[in-house]
């Protein structure tokens, strides 16, 4: 029963991240190596590299008979699936209406200003991407912002800075 | 009881708890039993979520019944001595009733829980969720036994059918229906598929039946297996919930080792097995046919119905598709029978519900309440009522595709037949309190910014008729309102009810219709008087706006 905890930096070796997502595959019988695989796939090359640029995409798409074409339709639908680099922290504010009337609206633009970033932006020294999630279900602890896996309670543009200092 | 320990303690260790400094309190509590030479005797269970999760972290020390609340590491050496060495209770950790702030010893002695009904959520707060034995213990995997040693899976079935179980998902549809329209398919393999992507904003109920009960889930889908002729499960569950994901898939393969799924349960002949999907961050996901498109590894897009699911669904097989809570009530209702079943909730609408009760109340948490019970008793008996000596604005239930109803529309009670009748809808169980501080039309834009946002775009009545509702919307707040925006926003909400693909579509505009029926008058404000009531819309309260940007 750990806290959550700042997920580990994404492997600076491509090399050994093309590896590892090979065998996270082989770890499958070869019938089911094909689309159904596919958003595990991803979650897993995101893991792995931080975000999904055009090579990790054509090899998950040979890995598993598809498209390039196809592989990116999947990872522009979907939220999680980043193809621009993250920053090394990722703040995602709640916008879940729960966090909404309590105030998460104001975070929000506290966090634009303080970051000079928007949303879906990162800042140019690379430590803090800005996104939004639409309700964890931490809605008793509203507001709450959750950096890398940490879910931030009651939060107020107030008590920003202290928290964005945790965080180098 | 052959157990030495002289104490149970149950730690509650649900997500909200967590984050709010359980494993610290844990650490810190596992040193002062140390310190005391009192490892042996007192034991200590992690659970999942035991409802009041505005008081957490939360600590019971049983057999006392004793519950503590708000606790922090540094008060974990007094509660030791005080209460497991001294043998007196710890005043000053105790939750305070919300009404006369007197110490209250049992959690079973607040409102908050007097007023509940504990059937799908028996186990949650009480059990370690990793734990077999104690599911075993409190009559987990009976419901399944009885089902494979004295059951036909028709008489299986039969039994839900009676039960009238409704799908807690949100539409209510009979699950009995749902399970013999499979049954009778030719067709081969057939699925059985879990939904715990709670998009709703809002909802916590399946997170946290996955987090304190997982293995009612794993029986439940074992048994409707068992009657649809079923072999393979699985649950999506979104990506938001990694602890949820963590647990389930740690009750799975712990079943899976210990003959509860696999090829051959009990001993039976019957095999089941399971797998957890996770989804991506997609809301529409949460629409039966997206998120079957999502576990194939497509883009999460719905198709026109039919053909239903249950004809064609998974891999274009015969699969029941059924939410969290719908199935952890099966065991409930096998082992009781679907009398004992019924004689809880209405007639038309039979068993409990859970709801995730948040926002401007003060008693933010879980509650599982009978059915027909009135949204009064649950915001103002259960809830505690209005924090801050504010005014009661509306409730707002059933997340995106629900409604807000006010102060007149208290004594509704939830039930499938009576919510929509007043404008709102049963939904997952998202029911979030507004005070006077709301102003319900930006709520209303809020939905629709939330939808515009979620919508999958493969329609065109969803993806253009909820932007330029939103830009009606916007304009309102931003003190642009003309007159007939409010006839232009219904016959939008119109066309878009009859045309769009999906229920996501369909029910985009339920917030806002219920919003013009209950509150017309705040938007004739914000449109002929420029003016916000509740000072929210910031160019139509400059006065406020300066000091308010923290709401």
């Amino acid at each position: 029963m750990a806290e959550p905890v700042t997920v580990p930096p994404p492997a600076a070796e491509p090399a050994a991240a093309f590896r590892e997502l090979d065998a996270f595959l082989a770890h499958f019988p070869a019938e089911l190596r094909t689309r159904t695989l596919l958003i595990p796939a991803l979650q897993k090359a995101q893991e792995l590299f931080g975000h999904l640029p055009p090579a990790v995409q054509r090899h998950v798409a040979a890995a598993l008979g598809l498209t390039a074409g196809e592989v990116y339709g999947v990872a522009t639908f979907y939220h999680y699936f980043h193809l621009q680099p993250q920053g090394r922290h990722v703040i995602n504010v709640c916008l879940g209406t729960p966090c909404y009337v309590k105030g998460a609206r104001g975070l929000l633009a506290a966090l634009r200003r303080e970051l000079g970033i928007d949303l879906g932006g990162t800042t140019p020294d690379r430590r803090f991407s800005l996104g939004c999630q639409r309700c964890v279900g931490a809605c008793v602890l509203a507001p709450i912002l959750i950096i890398d896996q940490k879910v931030h309670s009651y939060v107020t543009p107030k008590k920003l800075a202290a928290i964005l200092a945790q965080y180098p | 009881m052959n157990d030495p320990a002289r104490f149970h303690l149950l730690l509650c260790a649900g997500g909200c708890c967590l984050s709010s400094g359980m494993a610290s309190v844990r650490t810190a509590l596992a040193a002062a039993l140390a310190a005391h030479g009192l490892a042996e005797q007192v034991r200590v269970t992690a659970t999942g979520c035991m409802g009041l999760c505005a008081q957490g972290p939360l600590l019971v020390v049983n057999p006392d019944g004793v519950c503590y609340c708000r606790l922090q590491a540094a008060d974990m050496a007094e509660l030791v001595r005080g209460h497991l060495v001294g043998g007196q209770v710890v005043e000053r950790l105790l939750c305070p009733d919300p009404l006369t702030g007197a110490p209250v010893r049992a959690l079973g002695d607040l409102d908050f829980y007097r007023r509940q009904r504990k059937v799908v959520l028996r186990n949650c707060g009480v059990v370690d969720p990793a734990s077999l034995a104690e599911y075993e213990g409190r009559g987990g995997y009976q419901a399944l036994r009885q089902a494979l040693g004295k059951m036909t899976p028709a008489q299986v079935v039969e039994e839900v059918s009676h039960s009238g179980l409704r799908g807690r998902g949100g539409a209510g549809f009979p699950t009995g229906l749902k399970w013999a329209a499979v049954a009778k398919e030719p067709a081969t393999p057939k699925y059985v598929v879990g939904n715990a992507d709670e998009g709703d904003p809002g909802a916590f109920m399946d997170r946290s039946l996955l987090e304190g009960d997982p293995y009612s889930l794993i029986e439940a889908m074992t048994i409707c297996g068992y009657a649809v002729g079923a072999r393979q499960g699985y649950v999506y569950v979104r990506a938001e919930y990694p602890l949820a994901i963590e647990r389930l898939e740690a009750a799975v393969a712990t079943a899976l080792a210990a003959g509860r799924l696999g090829p051959d349960i009990f001993g039976s002949g019957f095999g089941f097995t399971m797998a957890v999907r996770t989804g991506a961050g997609a809301f529409v996901c949460g629409e039966e046919t997206a998120l079957l498109h999502s576990i194939e590894g497509r883009r999460g897009e719905p198709h026109p119905k039919p053909p239903f699911p249950t004809a064609k669904g998974l891999f274009d097989q015969p699969t029941v598709l059924n939410n969290v809570e719908t199935f952890a009530n099966v065991p409930y209702i096998l082992r009781h029978g679907a009398e004992q079943y019924r004689a809880l909730g209405t007639r038309q609408s039979p068993g409990t519900k859970i709801f995730a009760l948040a926002g401007n109340v003060v008693n933010n948490g879980l509650v599982e309440v009978p059915m027909g019970m009135s949204l009064r008793e649950i915001v103002f008996d259960i809830g505690g009522g209005i924090p801050g000596g504010k005014m009661f604005k509306a409730v707002q239930i059933g997340g995106a595709a629900g409604g807000c109803l006010p102060i007149e529309q208290l004594d509704t009670p939830v039930t499938y037949e009576a919510l929509p009748k007043a404008g709102a809808m049963m939904g997952s169980g998202g029911l979030l309190v507004l005070d006077e501080d709301t102003c319900m039309v930006d709520l209303a834009r809020y939905f629709l910014e939330f939808l515009q946002e979620e919508s999958c775009g493969k329609c065109t009545p969803c993806r253009l008729g909820i932007k330029a509702m939103r830009d009606i919307l916007e304009r309102i707040c931003g003190g642009e309102g003309e007159e007939g925006d409010i006839g232009k926003l219904e016959l939008l909400s119109d066309y878009l009810a009859q045309s769009a693909l999906c229920g996501l579509g369909q029910a985009a505009p339920n917030n806002l219709l219920s919003t013009l029926r209950h509150f017309r008058v705040e938007y004739e404000e914000h449109i002929r008087r420029k003016h916000c009531r509740a000072g929210v819309c910031p160019a139509l309260a400059p006065a406020r706006a300066a000091g308010e940007e923290a709401r």
